[in-house]
């Protein structure tokens, strides 16, 4: 059915006119044409189309069932919701998460792995306390799962059906369900540890300024001084308060679909859900590529918490000079022969 | 093969709701789900309608698109069933229908929604066909038993018609024109992007 403006006026003005006319029917009842005065089916949904002033985005009516959404008759928006999750959804999916780790397996081609310029020391300085390793793992743990199950909501029935066949799929899917819902929480909370410890230091500071208009030390061999977050890790910071914040919020209105107030609703808090889950996985695989294979010494920090003084002075000179002067230096902590 | 649909013609719908009733009857039908509900349009001015509305059996269903688990299946006579054995109750196929026919047992319920239920077509689901298996599930299955939607056969106006697409259209049609009016083949523009010309 194709729809130009002329026929949009033309509904109009039968809406219009219909609406005019109404309190005439009702006196007269002898000159009632019941295919004018009846609601039309059609009219109703052209004018939902349109999005005729006072039409709203359903049709909708009086329900003798206590569930008033049940009175929503037809909704005809589930279908671009089905657009948008079997193909939009898709394709940012694969773009940012594909794209990410094309972008970082060229990264390391090219730029390599960050070494430790003066070699390693020998003397270690603690940067994790146990309790900011303990709130870092708890959060990071849910994620990769949360990420994983999550994404087999998106993809799994493309990529793991075909291997498992749709009855063991299904049954995972069941416990990859329970495992997203659950961990949710312990995600959650750990979101709030985080933001509490680390929020001071990831304040935007001069710093930054001068850390990202040298490269932050990515590009080009010079180490831009940084306190004890650098601006690319404060990047990392917001976006897994300001990403996970909005999983947690439209993750939980999914949840609880009663909270969402109708099916509408839960079509945008899915949208939100699913887009910024995925971009912020990639930002993640960032993160653990950096923390990990693409810079010698960075994982210590989130396993022992104590690193290495040399890459400590290379990475974040600011902070190091604030510690050195209150004396938590370790020279004997991790005595190995430099690399 | 039959293309088997629903066909309400409001018109004659005088909203008594025995549709309703009958379906949960006779599939056993749990609390706070209903397959079948009847709405009524511009409720107490003129040209008021009501229309029994279902799972409709949409072409290139919706549902069945966005199912992560791949539950859904579409039979000989295009009607649109699921299996509760492989469905993980995420909610998404309530998203995506246009007329809120998927439910769950436990709405209120943090995280597990439970097994989705919805209108049948009365044709139970892939269990076998009248078993009792098949009925704890998924209610009766009439389809089987060559017999149409209990909702269609009991209306007591013939106002819900429920058949082969051809032939409850070539009906709807026959009394649109014989009485001179008809206000649409609700639902049929959105679940089958066609409706019936007159
Ligand atoms: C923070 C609390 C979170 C809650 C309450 C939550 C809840 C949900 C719910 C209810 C769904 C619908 C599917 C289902 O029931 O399994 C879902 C889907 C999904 N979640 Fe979460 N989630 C949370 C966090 C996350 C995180 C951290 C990620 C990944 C980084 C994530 C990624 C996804 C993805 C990719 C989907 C599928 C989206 C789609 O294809 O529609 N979620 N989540
Ligand atoms: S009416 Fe809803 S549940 Fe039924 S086939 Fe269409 S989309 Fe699926
Ligand atoms: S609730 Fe069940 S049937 Fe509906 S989309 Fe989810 S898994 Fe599929």
């Amino acid at each position: 059915m194709r729809f130009s403006l002329r026929s949009l006026v033309a509904t109009f003005a039968v809406a219009m006119a219909l609406f005019a006319a109404v309190p005439a029917f009702a006196q007269q009842p002898s000159s009632v044409n019941p295919t004018a005065s009846a609601v039309q089916e059609r009219q109703l949904l052209d004018a939902l189309r349109a999005g005729t002033p006072g039409q709203g985005t359903t049709l909708s009516g009086r329900i003798t069932i206590p569930d008033a959404s049940a009175g929503n008759l037809i909704q005809p928006q589930g279908q671009a919701w089905r657009v948008f999750h079997q193909g939009a959804m898709h394709w940012i999916g694969a773009i940012a998460i594909l794209g990410m780790l094309v972008l970082l397996v060229v990264f390391y081609m090219t730029r390599g792995r960050i070494m430790i310029e003066a070699g390693r020391s020998g003397a270690t300085i603690l940067r994790f306390s146990t309790f900011e390793r303990f709130i870092h793992w708890l959060t990071a743990g849910c994620f990769i799962i949360l990420a994983l199950s999550g994404l087999n909501v998106t993809f799994g029935k493309f990529v793991l059906a075909p291997l498992f066949g749709e009855d063991a799929f299904a049954a995972m899917s069941q416990w990859a369900k329970y495992a997203h819902n659950f961990l949710a929480w312990p995600f959650m909370l750990g979101l709030v540890f985080m933001f509490v410890t680390w929020v001071v230091h990831n304040l935007p500071d001069s710093t930054d300024v001068n850390w990202i208009k040298k490269g932050g030390g990515l590009v080009g061999s010079e180490h831009p001084p940084a306190k004890k977050f650098n601006a690319g890790q404060k990047v990392i910071f917001w976006s897994v308060i300001i990403g996970g914040g909005l999983l947690s919020l439209s993750g939980v209105y999914l949840l609880f679909p009663e909270w969402a107030g109708g099916v509408l609703a839960l079509q945008f808090w899915n949208i939100i859900h699913g887009i910024v889950a995925v971009l912020l996985i990639a930002a993640m695989i960032a993160h653990i590529y950096i923390g990990s294979i693409g810079m010698e010494g960075a994982a210590d920090a989130m396993t022992s918490g104590e690193v290495d003084l040399n890459w400590a002075k290379e990475h974040h000179s600011l902070w190091v000079e604030e510690k050195m002067g209150k004396g938590s230096i370790h020279p004997h902590a991790a005595a190995q022969p430099a690399e | 093969m039959a293309r088997m649909k629903f066909l309400c013609d409001a018109d004659r719908c005088i909203e008594c709701n025995a549709c309703v009733t009958a379906c949960k009857n006779e599939h056993d039908v749990p609390w706070g789900i209903n397959r079948r509900r009847v709405v009524t349009l511009n409720d107490g001015k003129p040209g008021e309608r009501s229309i029994s509305m279902a799972c409709m059996h949409c072409t290139d269903a919706p549902c069945a698109a966005v199912c992560p688990v791949n539950c859904f299946y579409t039979t000989a006579d295009a009607v649109v069933l699921h299996s509760k054995e492989l469905c993980i109750g995420c909610g998404y196929c309530f998203y995506a229908c246009p007329f809120g026919a998927p439910q769950y047992p436990r709405v209120s319920n943090f995280g597990t929604r439970g097994k989705m239920d919805k209108c049948t077509y009365c044709a139970g689901g892939p269990l076998a066909d009248g078993s009792a298996a098949e009925y704890a599930s998924y209610g009766a299955n009439r389809l089987a038993e060559g017999k149409l939607p209990l909702c269609a056969e009991m209306c007591s106006t013939k106002a819900l018609l429920a058949g082969d697409s051809d032939m409850i259209a070539t009906i709807y049609k026959e009394r649109v024109l014989k009485r001179g009016y008809g206000s649409g083949a609700w639902g049929w523009q959105t679940a089958y992007k066609e409706t019936i010309a007159i």
